[in-house]
């Protein structure tokens, strides 16, 4: 469903990706991992369509067509999905609003009918349950006044509203505890399906023994230096990313 | 606790002016009073070219029809400028070529002040031009300076010696109709400091004035011209002091600085005019116009001041922000005690496209004392994405005193951000207690909590200022704090 | 409709002064020595401070003169009208129980039906309550008033007639909002007086809503000043909604002098109207007191809100907060100028004030000046102004979530100004304000609103 080939991405004048090629085939699991610096967040907010990077070269196509081309709404509603590494508070603006709109607008541009205010509820009360989020959404506005981990399984939370096709999960396991970590996890789990994908961009290996990658991928200094499948991930823990920094700047000198 | 911080307080803001003394020298003046033959006698005092004469004339002219600024937080006792002398210099043998001809009196003078015009005795750093009364005295390093092409010297030499300079850039960045006490300036000024930096120079050392009203009677008109072409810098600082007198002084000076492109122009203040006694009698008029222009892409212009001097201040060093990328810059310390006055603050005026501008003001008032913020920041339509972030805090020390904020923010462009934040509060006695608890007296605890207050304006002097502005500061509020 | 008329053709202060001095006897007719006597002054200070312009320091980004130009009628004297009460009760706010009654043109409107009051109450005619009760009137009309200083109010001073007079006796709490639907409709370009005055007694509760509509395309300018009045341990809440035509000047002065413990809201939204005017003037004259001052005003096409504040904290611990809010689009341009000013001794003051301004096109224009002036030290005061463009962090997480960008932005002005609107303390009137503020950023205003006048400018010329 998702091709890159030989992206090259800056921002205000510096080189970040330098050259990514990955490809994603529905029912698939990958995790992107690198130490901090890498690239990671990057290529998760290019794909995600945020304005402030600037794309070099290559493309990046989605289900077949110019991903690069779509505005971020149009990525959202073609099945694109960003779990943010840090959700942006919007005082004001409420849960409940904020997710009637995003899923009536993903819903009409997927030619589904609109949902009624108490189809929206009830479905809005399923959604809730699968990463416990207790929280009252109706008086709260969007993230303001979350903790870490509720503003993490908000984002799960979304993720299942807007039943995505690609999910990227950057950092989501930054800042959660051991319990919420599990929470978050069997959410993502609970939502997998043959038919979709998900992107797990991580420093740590600790989330991959919740959900289990089909490829781990090694980000170094812009480029995917190292491909394999969940063992990598195990390894990297073992022996952190040094031996690979090592390994790759020998090849270079 | 109140009590100890009352008795405190009163020991911090009741130290002496140390730099009120008055030298014994003999001074030439003129009759008093001002009119049109006045004008013409300082020029020609001066020996000056025909352009500097149509310059001073002109504002003459102006400044007659123009009235006395009324708007500020101010109460200014009616100001008779007939009463004034508008030129006084200390008596001179002839040229002032080496040291040696300067009257070792004013030598003594500057001592005194703890600056020295020897240049051996000098900080190694710093160079130094000595106003007193209305003319340069002494500047130091010229040579060494002229070496890399930089003009640094008295106002009256740089109209003799580089006329071209002075004609093109004087009155650029303050035009001679600016206000009512730029016009009084530009028809009477006596003498500054002027400095031009050549292309691609980065002055080597900190360039300074030192002023010092010493005459009775006498108003001090004094204009600084700083130009600094492209891909220069210079840092600059001004140093003021005069003598305890029970009248008032007049001190009208305009200021005016031009940073072409990639220039830097960090300008400096650290003003100790006589602040009038604890009666509120005497004291220094410090009415001041600087401004900067900065004219050229990506230039940049940062004001520094430390106030704590002159009965009253009215004084908005400001930045013209025309180039695209530029940036303006002000941080300021106001002290006020006893019944001193300021009204003071900065405008910054976003021209360019993408240019940036930050305000920090910090207030300190005592005794009977007002001391107000007032601000300016524009932005014009076409001064895309510029940016500004103003913080103005002010501290009361003292349940008879007063602490205003007066920002005027206008802004005519959607891209643009402007941000503007003010406090006024007491300092906390939670604070004080904290301190207390960890066995820290009350008067060091304020004299820490002041000096955290103003820290991020006096990081931004040169360092060996920033010690001598933190003294400054304990001595004026001396007794004041509790 | 009959109407009368006094005179027209004035452009200026001469005229106005014409205009008074050739139909003086109609100016007095009617109304008591205490509002008579002091016209003389207040035509002097009115002669004397002109009309407001850019050279008053507290008009410097509002011009008033072009606002007079023109030749208008005024209204000395009771002008009859039949009104359909039936159709404007459309412009209730649904679920919200209220009294509702009407003024048209600066005048109590007589045909106005009678409310169910509380004993003591008296909710009516400020001309017939100066002549039943005139030493209970006269005891407050004008006290907080300067002509002096204040051109508008001297203006006022000199022309007023009529216009509410509320008057709440000791320890009665009114529950349900008194709606005050304020009309401007007349056959010609009009010129209108109105004058308030409430009296909140001890320990009593009021809360008032006025709605401003004009009725028929003419240009109008209401100058309204109204005073109030807030006894010891009272509540009262004063909310303005201004919803007049883009060819009117909507220019009001609301003095309010609060007593010791007493607890105020003053919310005012502009939504539509050529040139808004709101001077403010609180004086919290007792400790313990506290003023709640908001506002909120979006503009478009060539629209000009300027928002004035005056908070004085005359005694100690007093708290007051003051947020202020304007969304500027196309050529519209707004002002807002607020002060605090805590006097000598009012120690233990809190006093918060803060400005935020979004400007959404290329030619729209804000001017803000908050002022904080303090002479007492016990005191926590701030003031914050901003002026900036929408979020774009939070823009793009929206969009992320697949909103378009075009409902993004709505729905963060609509977050923007909704945290003044959440402070109003009537939940009907709440989100009725929230519905005409959605709708307000959706162009769709002109349909919703009532009043059956399309407020859409373009179909005004």
């Amino acid at each position: 469903m998702l091709k890159i080939n030989n992206l090259h991405v800056s921002i205000e004048g510096k080189k970040i990706l330098k050259g990514i090629n990955l490809e994603i085939n529905p029912g698939e699991v990958h995790a992107i991992m690198g130490p901090n610096g890498s690239g990671k967040s990057t290529l998760a907010n290019v794909l995600a369509g945020r304005e402030d990077y600037v794309i070099e070269e290559g493309e990046v196509t989605f289900f077949g067509e110019d991903l690069l081309k779509l505005s971020p709404e149009d990525r959202a509603r073609k099945g694109l999905f960003l779990s943010f590494q840090y959700p942006v508070e919007i005082p004001g603006v409420s849960m409940v609003n904020f997710m009637k709109t995003a899923v009536n607008e993903v819903r009409k541009y997927r030619g589904q009918k609109q949902l009624t205010a108490s189809e929206f509820l009830k479905l809005m009360r399923e959604k809730k349950e699968l990463v416990e989020l207790n929280s009252d959404l109706a008086s709260r506005s969007v993230n303001e006044g979350f903790s870490g981990g509720e503003k993490k399984r908000n984002e799960i939370f979304q993720m299942a509203m807007l039943e995505p096709k690609l999910s990227i999960l950057d950092e989501t396991d930054s800042g959660l505890d051991i319990d919420a970590l599990r929470t978050v996890a069997s959410g993502v789990n609970a939502l997998k399906s043959p038919q979709n994908a998900t992107v797990l961009v991580t420093h740590y290996q600790r989330l991959l023994d919740y959900i289990v990658p089909d490829y781990v991928h090694v980000l170094y200094k812009g480029r995917i230096v190292k491909t394999a499948g969940k063992e990598l991930a195990f390894e990297l823990e073992e022996k952190g990313y040094d031996w690979i920094k090592k390994e790759l700047d020998e090849e270079e000198s | 606790m109140a009590e100890t911080q009352n008795h405190i307080l009163n020991e911090v803001t009741q130290g002496e002016y140390k730099y009120g003394f008055v030298t014994d020298i003999e001074t030439e003046t003129i009759a008093k009073g001002l009119n049109e033959d006045v004008v013409r006698k300082i020029s020609e005092l001066k020996g000056e070219p025909e352009f500097m004469l149509e310059f001073r004339l002109n504002a003459y002219r102006k400044w007659l029809q123009m009235e006395m600024p009324e708007w500020a937080h101010l109460k200014i006792p009616p100001i008779d400028y007939q009463d004034i002398i508008y030129y006084a210099a200390p008596k001179k043998k002839a040229q002032l070529d080496s040291l040696d001809e300067v009257d070792p009196e004013l030598l003594n003078t500057f001592n005194k002040l703890g600056i020295p015009l020897e240049e051996q005795k000098l900080l190694s750093g710093v160079a130094v031009d000595a106003v007193m009364d209305s003319v340069s005295v002494k500047t130091t390093f010229k040579e060494t300076l002229a070496e890399k092409g930089i003009i640094f010297c008295s106002f009256s030499d740089a109209v003799k010696e580089h006329p071209d300079l002075v004609k093109k850039y004087l009155g650029m960045s303050v035009p001679y109709d600016d206000n009512y006490f730029a016009a009084l300036n530009s028809a009477v000024f006596s003498d500054g400091s002027f400095i031009y930096i050549p292309k691609g120079v980065r002055c080597p050392m900190e360039l300074s004035t030192y002023f010092r009203i010493n005459a009775a009677k006498t108003g001090q008109f004094e204009r600084t011209l700083i130009i600094a072409d492209d891909e220069s810098y210079v840092s600059y600082l001004e140093g003021c002091t005069a003598p305890m007198r029970d009248e008032n002084q007049l001190h009208a000076a305009v200021v005016e600085i031009i940073a072409l492109e990639h220039a830097e122009v960090k300008y400096s203040t650290v003003q100790n005019w006589y602040p009038g006694d604890k009666a509120g009698r005497g004291g220094i008029y410090n009415f001041v116009t600087k401004r900067g222009l900065c004219k050229g892409e990506s230039s940049k212009i940062s004001w520094t001041q430390v106030e704590t001097g002159s009965a009253i201040t009215w004084k908005y060093p400001s930045c013209v922000l025309m180039g695209e990328n530029s940036v303006g810059e002000f941080y300021s310390v106001a002290v006020t005690n006893n019944y001193q006055q300021a009204d003071t603050g900065t405008k910054m005026i976003h021209i360019g496209k993408n240019t940036r501008s930050r305000i920090v003001s910090k207030g300190i008032s005592a005794g009977f004392s007002d001391n107000s913020y007032r601000g300016l920041v524009k932005v014009i339509p076409r001064a895309e994405n510029s940016r500004n972030f103003s913080q103005c805090d002010s501290l009361l020390l003292g349940d008879k005193c007063g602490a205003h904020t007066f920002p005027y923010i206008e802004v005519g462009n959607k891209s643009s951000i402007v941000e503007h934040e003010a406090t006024t509060s007491k300092i906390g006695e939670d604070q004080i207690f904290y301190c207390n608890q960890r066995g820290i007296s009350t008067e060091d605890a304020v004299a820490m909590i002041i000096s955290g207050y103003v820290r991020e304006v006096i990081n931004q002097l040169p360092m060996e200022f920033a010690v001598e502005a933190q003294k400054l500061l304990q001595i004026s509020l001396e007794g004041s704090v509790g | 409709m009959k109407e009368t008329v006094a005179t027209q053709n004035y452009t200026a202060v001469e005229d106005i002064t014409g205009l008074y001095q050739s139909n003086t006897e109609l100016f007095l007719e009617g109304s008591p020595d205490f509002m008579n006597d002091v016209r003389g002054k207040a035509l002097d200070d009115f002669v004397r401070q002109g009309i407001p312009s850019t050279k008053d320091e507290n008009y410097k980004y509002t011009d008033l003169r072009p606002v007079f130009e023109g030749d208008f009628n005024v209204f000395p004297s009771y002008v009859d009208q039949e009104i359909d009460f039936l159709s404007l009760f459309k412009c209730d706010v649904p679920k919200l129980d209220t009294f509702v009654i009407l003024t048209v043109n600066g005048w109590y409107y007589q045909r106005n039906r009678n409310l169910d009051l509380p004993e003591g109450v008296i909710i009516g005619s400020l001309a017939q309550a100066a002549r039943e009760h005139p030493e209970l009137v006269a005891q407050y009309y004008g006290k907080q008033v300067k002509t002096g200083k204040d051109p508008l109010a001297a203006l006022n001073t000199l022309l007023a007639k009529d216009g509410l007079f509320i008057y709440v006796p000791d320890n009665i709490v009114i529950e349900k909002p008194l709606q005050v639907i304020n009309l401007l409709r007349a056959k010609n370009d009009s010129f209108s007086t109105q004058r308030n005055l409430f009296i909140v007694g001890k320990n009593s509760q009021l809360k008032v809503v006025f709605c401003d509509h004009t009725l028929s395309k003419k240009k109008f300018v209401s100058n309204k000043l109204t005073e109030i009045y807030v006894q010891e341990n009272a509540v009262f809440d004063f909310y303005n909604i201004q919803n007049q035509h883009n060819e009117s000047a909507n220019l009001n002065s609301t003095f309010i002098c609060q007593k010791a413990s007493s607890n105020i809201q003053i919310n005012t939204a502009s939504l539509h109207g050529g040139v808004v005017r709101n001077n403010l003037e609180v004086l919290l004259n007792g400790e313990y007191a506290e003023a709640n001052v908001y506002g909120i005003s979006l503009t478009d096409n060539k629209q000009h809100v300027d928002n004035y504040t005056h908070v004085d904290h005359a005694k100690p611990n007093c708290t007051s907060n003051q947020l202020f809010k304007n969304v500027l689009d196309e050529e519209s341009t707004g002002a807002f100028a607020g002060r605090i000013h805590v006097w000598r001794d009012a120690q233990k003051t809190v006093a918060f004030q803060r400005n935020n301004n979004v400007l959404m096109s290329a030619n729209a224009k804000i001017d803000t000046k908050p002022q904080l002036v303090i002479d007492a030290n016990d005191v926590k005061c701030s003031h914050g102004a901003t002026v900036g463009r929408i979020d774009t962090e939070a823009l793009f997480y929206l969009r992320a979530r697949g909103i378009s960008e075009k409902e993004a932005k709505l729905l963060l002005m609509f977050a923007f100004v909704h945290e003044v609107i959440a402070q109003i303390r009537v939940k009907p009137l709440q989100e009725r304000l929230d519905e005409l503020v959605d709708k307000r950023f959706r162009g769709e205003i002109s349909k919703c609103h009532k009043c059956m006048f399309d407020c859409n400018p373009k179909s005004l010329k």
